[in-house]
Protein backbone atom coordinates (compact mmCIF):
# COMPACT_ATOMS: atom_id res chain seq x y z
CA UNK A 1 0.00 0.00 0.00
CA UNK A 2 1.12 3.54 -0.73
CA UNK A 3 -0.04 6.91 0.59
CA UNK A 4 0.90 10.19 -1.06
CA UNK A 5 -0.19 13.53 0.28
CA UNK A 6 -0.83 16.86 -1.35
CA UNK A 7 -2.17 20.10 0.07
CA UNK A 8 -4.95 21.86 -1.84
CA UNK A 9 -6.78 24.90 -0.36
CA UNK A 10 -5.62 23.95 3.15
CA UNK A 11 -7.08 20.46 2.80
CA UNK A 12 -4.63 17.54 2.86
CA UNK A 13 -5.56 15.01 0.23
CA UNK A 14 -4.21 11.52 0.88
CA UNK A 15 -4.05 9.46 -2.29
CA UNK A 16 -4.18 5.90 -1.01
CA UNK A 17 -3.43 2.93 -3.25
CA UNK A 18 -3.20 -0.81 -2.59
CA UNK A 19 -4.74 -2.78 0.24
CA UNK A 20 -6.18 -1.50 3.51
CA UNK A 21 -6.25 -4.75 5.45
CA UNK A 22 -5.29 -6.14 8.83
CA UNK A 23 -1.75 -7.13 7.92
CA UNK A 24 -0.95 -4.40 5.48
CA UNK A 25 -2.46 -0.96 5.11
CA UNK A 26 -4.48 -0.32 8.27
CA UNK A 27 -1.56 0.88 10.37
CA UNK A 28 -0.10 3.05 7.60
CA UNK A 29 -3.36 5.00 7.26
CA UNK A 30 -3.57 5.44 11.03
CA UNK A 31 0.02 6.66 11.33
CA UNK A 32 -0.33 9.05 8.42
CA UNK A 33 -3.51 10.62 9.82
CA UNK A 34 -1.91 10.92 13.28
CA UNK A 35 1.17 12.66 11.89
CA UNK A 36 -1.03 15.13 9.99
CA UNK A 37 -2.98 15.92 13.17
CA UNK A 38 0.28 16.45 15.06
CA UNK A 39 1.32 18.92 12.36
CA UNK A 40 -1.97 20.77 12.85
CA UNK A 41 -3.44 19.63 9.54
CA UNK A 42 -6.95 18.71 10.54
CA UNK A 43 -8.86 18.85 7.27
CA UNK A 44 -8.19 15.57 5.52
CA UNK A 45 -9.62 14.06 2.36
CA UNK A 46 -8.92 10.37 1.80
CA UNK A 47 -8.84 9.54 -1.89
CA UNK A 48 -9.60 5.81 -2.01
CA UNK A 49 -10.04 5.43 -5.77
CA UNK A 50 -6.95 3.24 -6.16
CA UNK A 51 -7.59 1.01 -3.15
CA UNK A 52 -7.66 -2.54 -4.46
CA UNK A 53 -8.94 -4.31 -1.36
CA UNK A 54 -10.34 -3.45 2.04
CA UNK A 55 -11.41 -5.78 4.85
CA UNK A 56 -13.34 -5.19 8.09
CA UNK A 57 -10.13 -4.06 9.80
CA UNK A 58 -9.58 -1.49 7.08
CA UNK A 59 -13.16 -0.24 7.42
CA UNK A 60 -12.62 -0.11 11.20
CA UNK A 61 -9.48 1.91 10.68
CA UNK A 62 -11.36 4.46 8.57
CA UNK A 63 -13.93 4.77 11.36
CA UNK A 64 -11.15 5.17 13.91
CA UNK A 65 -9.45 7.89 11.87
CA UNK A 66 -12.78 9.65 11.42
CA UNK A 67 -13.38 9.67 15.19
CA UNK A 68 -9.84 10.86 16.00
CA UNK A 69 -9.96 13.70 13.46
CA UNK A 70 -13.47 14.78 14.49
CA UNK A 71 -12.52 14.77 18.18
CA UNK A 72 -9.68 17.14 17.39
CA UNK A 73 -11.98 19.56 15.63
CA UNK A 74 -11.05 18.51 12.11
CA UNK A 75 -12.91 16.95 9.24
CA UNK A 76 -12.14 13.65 7.52
CA UNK A 77 -14.01 12.92 4.32
CA UNK A 78 -13.83 10.20 1.68
CA UNK A 79 -13.30 10.60 -2.04
CA UNK A 80 -13.76 8.12 -4.92
CA UNK A 81 -15.05 5.09 -3.05
CA UNK A 82 -14.87 1.92 -5.11
CA UNK A 83 -18.17 0.09 -5.68
CA UNK A 84 -17.14 -2.66 -3.26
CA UNK A 85 -16.14 -0.20 -0.56
CA UNK A 86 -19.40 1.69 -1.00
CA UNK A 87 -21.28 -1.56 -0.43
CA UNK A 88 -19.25 -2.39 2.68
CA UNK A 89 -19.98 1.05 4.13
CA UNK A 90 -23.65 0.90 3.12
CA UNK A 91 -24.52 -2.41 4.76
CA UNK A 92 -22.90 -1.37 8.03
CA UNK A 93 -24.73 2.00 7.84
CA UNK A 94 -21.44 3.90 7.69
CA UNK A 95 -22.53 5.92 4.66
CA UNK A 96 -24.65 7.81 7.20
CA UNK A 97 -21.46 8.65 9.14
CA UNK A 98 -18.98 9.55 6.40
CA UNK A 99 -19.20 12.47 4.03
CA UNK A 100 -18.37 10.91 0.66
CA UNK A 101 -17.67 12.45 -2.75
CA UNK A 102 -16.97 11.32 -6.29
CA UNK A 103 -15.62 14.69 -7.38
CA UNK A 104 -12.49 16.21 -5.89
CA UNK A 105 -13.58 19.80 -6.52
CA UNK A 106 -16.91 19.26 -4.80
CA UNK A 107 -15.17 17.54 -1.91
CA UNK A 108 -12.73 20.43 -1.48
CA UNK A 109 -15.49 23.08 -1.57
CA UNK A 110 -17.34 21.24 1.20
CA UNK A 111 -14.56 22.11 3.69
CA UNK A 112 -15.19 25.86 3.38
CA UNK B 1 -8.89 -30.74 12.42
CA UNK B 2 -9.63 -34.33 11.35
CA UNK B 3 -13.41 -34.47 11.49
CA UNK B 4 -13.94 -32.27 8.40
CA UNK B 5 -12.64 -35.11 6.22
CA UNK B 6 -15.97 -36.84 6.64
CA UNK B 7 -17.46 -34.36 4.16
CA UNK B 8 -15.46 -35.91 1.32
CA UNK B 9 -17.50 -39.09 1.59
CA UNK B 10 -20.45 -37.32 0.02
CA UNK B 11 -20.84 -38.53 -3.53
CA UNK B 12 -21.38 -35.14 -5.14
CA UNK B 13 -18.22 -33.51 -3.76
CA UNK B 14 -16.25 -32.29 -6.79
CA UNK B 15 -13.16 -31.18 -4.95
CA UNK B 16 -11.97 -30.85 -1.43
CA UNK B 17 -9.04 -28.75 -0.32
CA UNK B 18 -7.78 -28.85 3.25
CA UNK B 19 -5.38 -26.27 4.62
CA UNK B 20 -3.84 -26.25 8.05
CA UNK B 21 -1.47 -23.53 9.21
CA UNK B 22 -0.09 -21.69 12.23
CA UNK B 23 -2.05 -18.72 13.60
CA UNK B 24 -0.30 -16.02 11.59
CA UNK B 25 -1.81 -13.40 9.29
CA UNK B 26 0.85 -14.16 6.68
CA UNK B 27 -1.19 -17.22 5.62
CA UNK B 28 -4.31 -15.25 4.75
CA UNK B 29 -3.31 -14.59 1.15
CA UNK B 30 -2.77 -18.33 0.62
CA UNK B 31 -6.33 -19.00 1.79
CA UNK B 32 -7.58 -16.18 -0.43
CA UNK B 33 -5.77 -17.68 -3.46
CA UNK B 34 -7.40 -21.08 -2.88
CA UNK B 35 -10.77 -19.37 -2.52
CA UNK B 36 -10.30 -17.40 -5.76
CA UNK B 37 -9.39 -20.56 -7.65
CA UNK B 38 -12.06 -22.85 -6.30
CA UNK B 39 -14.88 -20.31 -6.71
CA UNK B 40 -13.82 -19.84 -10.33
CA UNK B 41 -13.90 -23.59 -10.96
CA UNK B 42 -17.40 -23.87 -9.44
CA UNK B 43 -18.53 -21.05 -11.72
CA UNK B 44 -19.33 -18.10 -9.49
CA UNK B 45 -19.21 -14.65 -11.10
CA UNK B 46 -16.57 -12.08 -10.14
CA UNK B 47 -18.71 -10.28 -7.56
CA UNK B 48 -19.68 -13.51 -5.78
CA UNK B 49 -16.06 -14.68 -5.81
CA UNK B 50 -14.97 -11.41 -4.26
CA UNK B 51 -17.52 -11.57 -1.43
CA UNK B 52 -16.92 -15.27 -0.76
CA UNK B 53 -13.17 -14.58 -0.61
CA UNK B 54 -13.71 -11.73 1.80
CA UNK B 55 -16.02 -13.84 4.01
CA UNK B 56 -13.44 -16.60 4.25
CA UNK B 57 -10.73 -14.07 4.94
CA UNK B 58 -12.75 -12.49 7.75
CA UNK B 59 -13.48 -15.92 9.26
CA UNK B 60 -9.80 -16.88 9.16
CA UNK B 61 -8.78 -13.56 10.73
CA UNK B 62 -11.29 -14.21 13.54
CA UNK B 63 -9.91 -17.73 14.02
CA UNK B 64 -6.33 -16.43 14.24
CA UNK B 65 -7.07 -13.36 16.33
CA UNK B 66 -10.04 -14.13 18.57
CA UNK B 67 -10.00 -17.94 18.46
CA UNK B 68 -6.33 -18.77 18.81
CA UNK B 69 -5.27 -15.41 20.27
CA UNK B 70 -2.49 -15.14 17.64
CA UNK B 71 -0.72 -18.02 19.40
CA UNK B 72 1.33 -19.49 16.54
CA UNK B 73 1.54 -22.88 18.25
CA UNK B 74 -2.22 -23.20 17.65
CA UNK B 75 -3.43 -24.18 14.21
CA UNK B 76 -6.20 -22.91 11.96
CA UNK B 77 -7.83 -25.37 9.59
CA UNK B 78 -9.74 -24.39 6.48
CA UNK B 79 -11.61 -26.99 4.48
CA UNK B 80 -13.13 -26.09 1.10
CA UNK B 81 -15.72 -28.55 -0.21
CA UNK B 82 -16.78 -27.80 -3.75
CA UNK B 83 -20.05 -29.24 -5.02
CA UNK B 84 -21.62 -28.74 -8.44
CA UNK B 85 -24.07 -26.21 -7.02
CA UNK B 86 -22.41 -24.80 -3.91
CA UNK B 87 -19.27 -24.20 -1.92
CA UNK B 88 -19.01 -25.14 1.75
CA UNK B 89 -16.12 -23.81 3.81
CA UNK B 90 -15.25 -24.87 7.32
CA UNK B 91 -12.87 -22.67 9.33
CA UNK B 92 -11.63 -24.24 12.56
CA UNK B 93 -9.56 -22.92 15.42
CA UNK B 94 -8.20 -24.33 18.66
CA UNK B 95 -9.42 -21.52 20.91
CA UNK B 96 -11.93 -21.26 23.72
CA UNK B 97 -14.93 -20.54 21.50
CA UNK B 98 -17.31 -17.66 22.05
CA UNK B 99 -20.99 -16.92 22.43
CA UNK B 100 -22.14 -15.66 19.05
CA UNK B 101 -25.30 -14.19 20.61
CA UNK B 102 -23.11 -11.77 22.56
CA UNK B 103 -21.51 -10.23 19.48
CA UNK B 104 -22.94 -6.71 19.28
CA UNK B 105 -24.80 -5.51 16.19
CA UNK B 106 -22.42 -3.10 14.40
CA UNK B 107 -25.36 -1.32 12.76
CA UNK B 108 -26.87 -0.35 16.12
CA UNK B 109 -26.45 3.47 16.32
CA UNK B 110 -24.48 3.12 19.56
CA UNK B 111 -21.95 0.83 17.84
CA UNK B 112 -21.56 2.67 14.53
CA UNK B 113 -18.31 4.39 15.52
CA UNK B 114 -16.67 1.35 17.08
CA UNK B 115 -13.46 0.46 15.26
CA UNK B 116 -14.09 -3.30 15.33
CA UNK B 117 -16.92 -5.83 15.32
CA UNK B 118 -17.95 -5.84 11.64
CA UNK B 119 -16.28 -9.04 10.41
CA UNK B 120 -19.02 -11.54 11.31
CA UNK B 121 -21.69 -9.12 10.13
CA UNK B 122 -20.06 -8.98 6.70
CA UNK B 123 -19.73 -12.77 6.57
CA UNK B 124 -23.43 -13.20 7.36
CA UNK B 125 -24.35 -10.58 4.76
CA UNK B 126 -22.46 -12.22 1.90
CA UNK B 127 -22.93 -15.95 2.53
CA UNK B 128 -26.18 -17.96 2.27
CA UNK B 129 -25.67 -19.87 5.51
CA UNK B 130 -23.30 -19.38 8.44
CA UNK B 131 -23.15 -21.53 11.54
CA UNK B 132 -20.91 -21.57 14.58
CA UNK B 133 -20.28 -24.92 16.21
CA UNK B 134 -18.17 -25.97 19.14
CA UNK B 135 -15.71 -28.63 18.03
CA UNK B 136 -15.53 -31.84 20.00
CA UNK B 137 -12.29 -31.58 21.92
CA UNK B 138 -12.25 -27.77 21.91
CA UNK B 139 -12.18 -24.89 19.49
CA UNK B 140 -14.74 -23.38 17.19
CA UNK B 141 -15.86 -24.33 13.71
CA UNK B 142 -17.42 -21.67 11.51
CA UNK B 143 -19.22 -23.20 8.58
CA UNK B 144 -20.02 -21.06 5.57
CA UNK B 145 -22.09 -21.97 2.55
CA UNK B 146 -22.66 -20.22 -0.76
CA UNK B 147 -25.00 -21.64 -3.36
CA UNK B 148 -24.58 -21.20 -7.08
CA UNK B 149 -27.65 -19.70 -8.75
CA UNK B 150 -28.59 -17.74 -11.85
CA UNK B 151 -27.84 -14.43 -10.15
CA UNK B 152 -24.26 -15.21 -9.13
CA UNK B 153 -23.14 -17.52 -11.93
CA UNK B 154 -20.27 -16.51 -14.19
CA UNK B 155 -20.98 -16.18 -17.93
CA UNK B 156 -18.44 -18.78 -19.01
CA UNK B 157 -19.82 -21.46 -16.71
CA UNK B 158 -20.58 -24.64 -18.61
CA UNK B 159 -22.80 -26.40 -16.08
Amino acid sequence: MKIEDRLVNNVTILDVSGKITIGEGSIEVRNKVRSLLEAGKKDILLNLGDVSYVDSSGIGELVSCYTTVTNQGGQLKLLNLTKKMQELLAITKLLTVFDTYNDEGAALSSYQ
Amino acid sequence: MREVLAISDKADTRAQVNLSFASAFSYIDLVQDVSDNITKIIGFDDDARYWIGMSIRESVINAIQHGNGEDESKKVGVCFSAFSDRLVISVQDQGEGFDISKVPDPTDPKNLLKPSGRGIFYVRSFMDAVSFNERPGGGLEVRLEKRLNKANQGEDDED
